[in-house]
């Protein structure tokens, strides 16, 4: 395991691949990406078990699912510094012939990717589903998601929320990204989500929350902690607010970055606000 | 002509069931889900012998497709099954993006397609799946003809990796085919060989094209009769083969004349050979409520619609 420094570097790191990326090809999402950083690289370089070899065959390791497919920057920075493919070829997000596409696919096949997402509130039951395969063979490992706050809104989503309590997936733990932004404003002006955490609670799910969601340590404390309440018959919850555009001081408290990418100017200013530390690709 | 000899009248959902009794003792990585119409479905069987293998996902056609794209990932079959209507149009994006684009390997299993589903009405006749589920990208499209051939078709295409659309219906038909038929996924099969005009039939219409077939052989008609129970990947060589021997073709299916077979038969005929073609299908339409045989008599998708097809188009040659 890596000690903390490390993680916090990688999160930095990925920060700034985040930021190029989408300044390149001047379009993408680095809202919430950014947002995200610390449950990604927590996730996949702390919490998760792995297999080497990226086999991906889905068998003997744990799973992750992406649902909140246009955060696809955060999540192809992390896969590829965690070695599922080049990190040169982030250089390529969003370009024809690219495997790095704008949502994340399985079409090109990108290791890493298990599913397509982008078309919101698709990623829970599709990983629903991955999780009812592990208990069919017998396989102990976990099965992981993340979902936007506003794609709550998404009815999908809470017809697998009923499915999952009622059926005792209890090997999936299932994030919310509570970052309360959405393309056309806050999350409670456009369509209120209210209280997220109650309204799992009731619909029988051990939930849990990340009170600060860009706090590393935080976040690997409150992962580690519902990885020991699965197996007791509940799928297990995590309500995880976050700051969208974290990082970045003038992408923060506003939605206006949900989708859009910085000019050069920017780009500057906000690189320079994550130096460098494990190499830029 | 051929003889051909109803069996005795069997639903091909039925078929379905007994496809899936046999692939839950065959093969252990078949797993099912229903959307709250098991009894429908006939899967009564399977789910008794297999328990563990079987998901009752509620009247939630969206997770269904969903739950069924992510039991692939870990080599499961899935065979997700509910009415044709919830299990297209009401799910069209959970299927394009979770299971066609994500070339997920899940068997969508779609009874009462059609007029035939009878009184429940236009709500529940879904007369447009063909041509919704053909414009996926990799996407199989099946619609067996009777008992028979739905439940080979069903323990056929659990050898095939990648997304299957496998329609059948409601009502008791008559079963026809061999018992023991080989069903192989995009191979056309000549029931009838003829000289005068080619009928091109797929699902329930294809016992009706026999019978048409058997009434113009009477008038000195001789018709040849192809059953194309595969839509997509669509038999190309045997159509154009069969259309140039006969000069004329006849299309009849339960389904839109928009997107239908007959349209997938127009693009081979017209980039290939052109050939003058009628459509035996609903004519843009929604259902009513009837008897499925009153439905199929009034939107003119039985025998003698058939027939009355083919006398207009051999006027055509």
């Amino acid at each position: 395991m890596p000690n903390t420094q490390e993680l916090q570097d990688l999160v930095t790191q990925v920060r700034r691949d985040i930021l190029r990326m989408v300044h390149k090809v001047n379009s993408g999402h680095p809202g919430g990406s950014l947002g995200c950083t610390e449950f990604f690289v927590a996730l996949y370089n702390e919490i998760m078990d792995l297999k080497e070899g990226f086999d991906m065959d889905g068998i003997g390791e744990d799973l992750f699912f992406l649902s909140n497919g246009h955060i696809s920057p955060v999540f192809y920075s992390v896969l590829a510094r965690r070695g599922y493919f080049p990190i040169d070829e982030l250089n390529t997000f969003r370009l024809l012939d690219s495997r790095l596409q704008g949502h994340p696919t399985t079409h090109e096949g990108l290791p890493g990717v298990r599913v397509a997402s982008g078309s919101l509130g698709q990623g829970m039951s599709v990983a629903i589903g991955a999780a009812l395969a592990k208990k069919l063979n017998g396989d102990n490992h976990l099965v992981y998601s993340l979902h936007g706050d506003g794609e709550l809104q998404e009815g999908q989503n809470w017809e697998a929320i009923m499915y999952a309590a009622g059926n005792k997936v209890d090997n999936l733990i299932a994030t919310v990204d509570r970052n309360g932004q959405q393309i056309d404003g806050s999350t409670e002006d456009v369509l209120p989500l209210g209280d997220v955490a109650e309204k799992f609670k009731v619909f029988g799910w051990d939930v849990m929350e990340i009170e600060n969601g860009n706090d590393l340590e935080q976040v690997i404390a409150g992962l580690k902690e519902a990885k020991t309440r699965t197996g007791k018959g509940k799928p297990v919850c995590i309500v995880m607010t976050t700051e969208m555009g974290n990082g970045v001081d003038f992408m923060m408290h506003t939605h206006a970055w949900h989708g859009k990418a910085p000019n050069d100017e920017q780009l500057a200013t906000a690189l320079a606000q994550n130096p460098e530390t494990l190499g830029d690709y | 002509m051929t003889k051909y000899t109803d069996q005795g009248k069997q639903d091909t959902r039925s078929g379905y069931g007994a496809g899936m009794t046999e692939l839950g003792r065959t093969n252990p990585n078949v797993v099912a889900l229903c959307a709250d119409l098991i009894g429908s479905l006939k899967i009564e069987t399977f789910i008794e012998e297999n328990p563990e293998r079987f998901f009752q996902v509620g009247i939630a056609e969206a997770n269904m497709m969903g739950m069924a794209a992510g039991l692939t990932i870990g080599g499961k079959i899935p065979f997700a099954s509910t009415f044709a209507n919830f299990a297209t149009g009401r799910v069209y994006d959970q299927i394009r993006q979770s299971i066609a684009y994500s070339g997920k390997n899940v068997k969508i299993c779609a009874s009462h397609a059609g007029l035939t589903l009878g009184e429940d009405g236009a709500t529940h006749q879904i007369l447009e799946d063909i041509g919704l589920m053909k414009m996926l990208p990799g996407m199989t499209v099946i619609n067996p003809c009777d008992f028979n051939q739905t439940k080979a078709a069903t323990i056929a295409i659990a050898e095939h990796d990648g997304p299957v659309y496998l329609r059948f219906g409601r009502p008791k038909v008559a079963n026809f085919t061999p018992v023991d038929q080989k069903f192989e996924i995009g191979k056309a099969l000549m029931l009838n060989e003829g000289t005068d005009v080619t009928i091109i039939a797929t699902g329930h219409l294809v016992w009706e094209s026999l019978l048409a077939a058997e009434s113009l052989e009477k008038q000195g008609i001789s018709a040849e009769v192809i059953n194309i129970h595969t839509i997509k990947p669509l038999d190309d060589a045997a159509i154009l083969a069969s259309a140039k021997k006969t000069g004329c073709v006849v299309t009849a299916e339960e389904h839109n004349f928009l997107g239908g077979l007959g349209e997938s038969v127009s693009r081979v005929l017209a980039s290939h050979l052109p050939t003058p073609q009628e459509f035996v299908a609903t004519q843009d339409t929604f259902g009513e409520s009837g008897t499925p045989d009153q439905l199929m008599e009034k939107y003119g998708l039985n025998n003698k619609a058939i027939e009355a097809a083919v006398l207009r188009v051999l006027k055509r040659k």
